[in-house]
């Protein structure tokens, strides 16, 4: 082995770990808030597809924290990593904690979300690291599944009726302005790369907005301006949102802790 | 590939046994989840298994339910392993299993992953009922990670869809 390769040791479990949080954290947020819908979308089969693309969410995160959790040792779990971290040690995008509000927000956040993530697990099947080399493999077969839905749910709300159009535009307004975060790089994401794990986000804004752009356009909606980058849910500074989210998602660990079904 | 030894045979054969605890009538191998099953000799038995979806639910009962048949077979030490790669296709389900769907009133996926086919939108899904090809997408998703939801415009009934992933 050579000297590099041997210094290169002791650093990689912890940029792993602080990789797979990163990706994991994302969905398991959307997971969460996708799961909020359960039981009051608009009809049985929307309540039937929001849960389905949460389950593939927390299927994602549960392989990631799971994995976070053995490269951090002792006796922690997927578990502890989702149930009782603060607010502030959670690395995910800005975005996915956003509130529900309306169906339409909720499928654009899903449809920017979906975009992004066929972006990051195309690359991420290179990634020098086999554990995330195969979890992007697996997802991006449902990603592309999520997509499929997600924008054929934007045409038909943007080329809709006039309330539907104003309520989806104004979604898409409203939320544009997380997606910079997409593409620049968190510190844990830059030691990532360094590292050959992880691909570079700025990689992934041609494609994101190509494939973007061609549904809005279908959808007869207006892509807003770019905004001024203000948002870093991947450092761990986060909306307020977030606290209120996981304050339901891990009241009952809080509260009982060690409780088991 | 070397061959299974008898003991892994008989393990195979315990195995056609598991049901898929979502679709009862399919076992695991007919689902295509089974990858490989190791006699380890003195450190046990090792099956390996693929996630269907990253986050089906049927997973940990497949996993328990094949421990469970094994140790009543005998087999006092069983491992279950996961394995993500490759990832589990549609493509996996045995032939004998698209018939046994269908009888179940499941339609089975209607093309290959791979299928060049896949490019030129939907592919058309056939009722399990009366065959009729007059089919209608209801939703992408159903009751199930693995299902869609169809109704047919001929004989007038719902049915579920075998996605193609």
């Amino acid at each position: 082995m050579s000297a590099a390769a041997a210094k290169h040791q002791p650093v990689a479990p912890e940029v792993c770990r602080r990789y797979a949080l990163t990706v994991g954290d994302t969905s398991l947020i959307l997971a969460q808030r996708l799961g909020e819908w359960v039981g009051h979308a608009p009809a049985l089969e929307e309540d039937l597809a929001l849960a389905n693309i949460g389950l593939d969410m927390l299927g994602q995160a549960r392989h990631l924290l799971t994995y976070a959790a053995e490269l951090q040792g002792g006796d922690s779990s997927e578990d502890d990593l989702a149930f009782l971290r603060d607010p502030q040690d959670f690395l995910n995008l800005s975005l996915v904690e956003q509130p529900n509000v309306d169906f339409g927000h909720t499928l654009v956040r899903q449809f920017l979300v979906d975009a992004w993530q066929l972006e990051l697990f195309e690359r991420l099947q290179q990634s020098g690291e086999a554990k995330f080399a195969e979890l992007a493999a697996k997802a991006i077969k449902e990603t592309r599944y999520h997509f499929r839905f997600s924008s054929g749910w934007l045409v038909r709300l943007g080329d809709g009726t006039e309330e539907s159009h104003r309520r989806v535009q104004s979604a898409l307004d409203a939320l544009w302005r997380f997606t910079h975060e997409m593409f620049v790089a968190s510190p844990a994401e830059v030691d990532a790369i360094a590292l050959g794990i992880a691909p570079d986000p700025a990689s992934f804004a041609a494609g994101w907005s190509s494939r973007v752009d061609e549904v809005l356009q279908e959808a007869t909606l207006t892509r807003p301006a770019d905004v001024a980058y203000a948002w870093h849910g991947k450092r761990g500074q986060h909306s307020e949102h977030l606290s209120r989210l996981l304050a339901e998602m891990q009241f009952m660990q809080r509260t009982y802790p060690g409780a088991q079904w | 590939m070397v061959a299974a030894s008898p003991v892994e045979q008989q393990v195979w054969q315990l195995l056609a046994e598991v049901p898929d605890p979502e679709i009862p009538i399919l076992n695991v191998i007919e689902l295509g989840v089974v990858r490989y099953v190791r006699d380890e000799h003195e450190r046990g038995i090792a099956v390996g298994v693929s996630p269907t979806y990253t986050g089906c639910p049927a997973t940990e009962v497949i996993q328990s339910s094949i421990k469970a048949r094994l140790h009543e077979a005998g087999f006092a030490t069983v491992r279950v392993d996961q394995v993500l790669a490759p990832p589990w296709t549609s493509d996996w389900l045995a032939d004998s299993a698209r018939d046994k769907l269908r009888e179940y009133g499941i339609a089975p996926p209607a093309e290959s992953v791979d299928s060049p086919r896949r490019l030129f939108g939907e592919p058309t899904v056939q009722c399990p009922r009366c065959s009729s090809r007059q089919t209608q997408r209801v939703s992408e998703f159903a009751s199930t990670p693995c299902k869609a939801l169809y109704r047919c415009t001929s004989c007038l009934e719902p049915f579920e869809y075998f996605k193609c992933i």
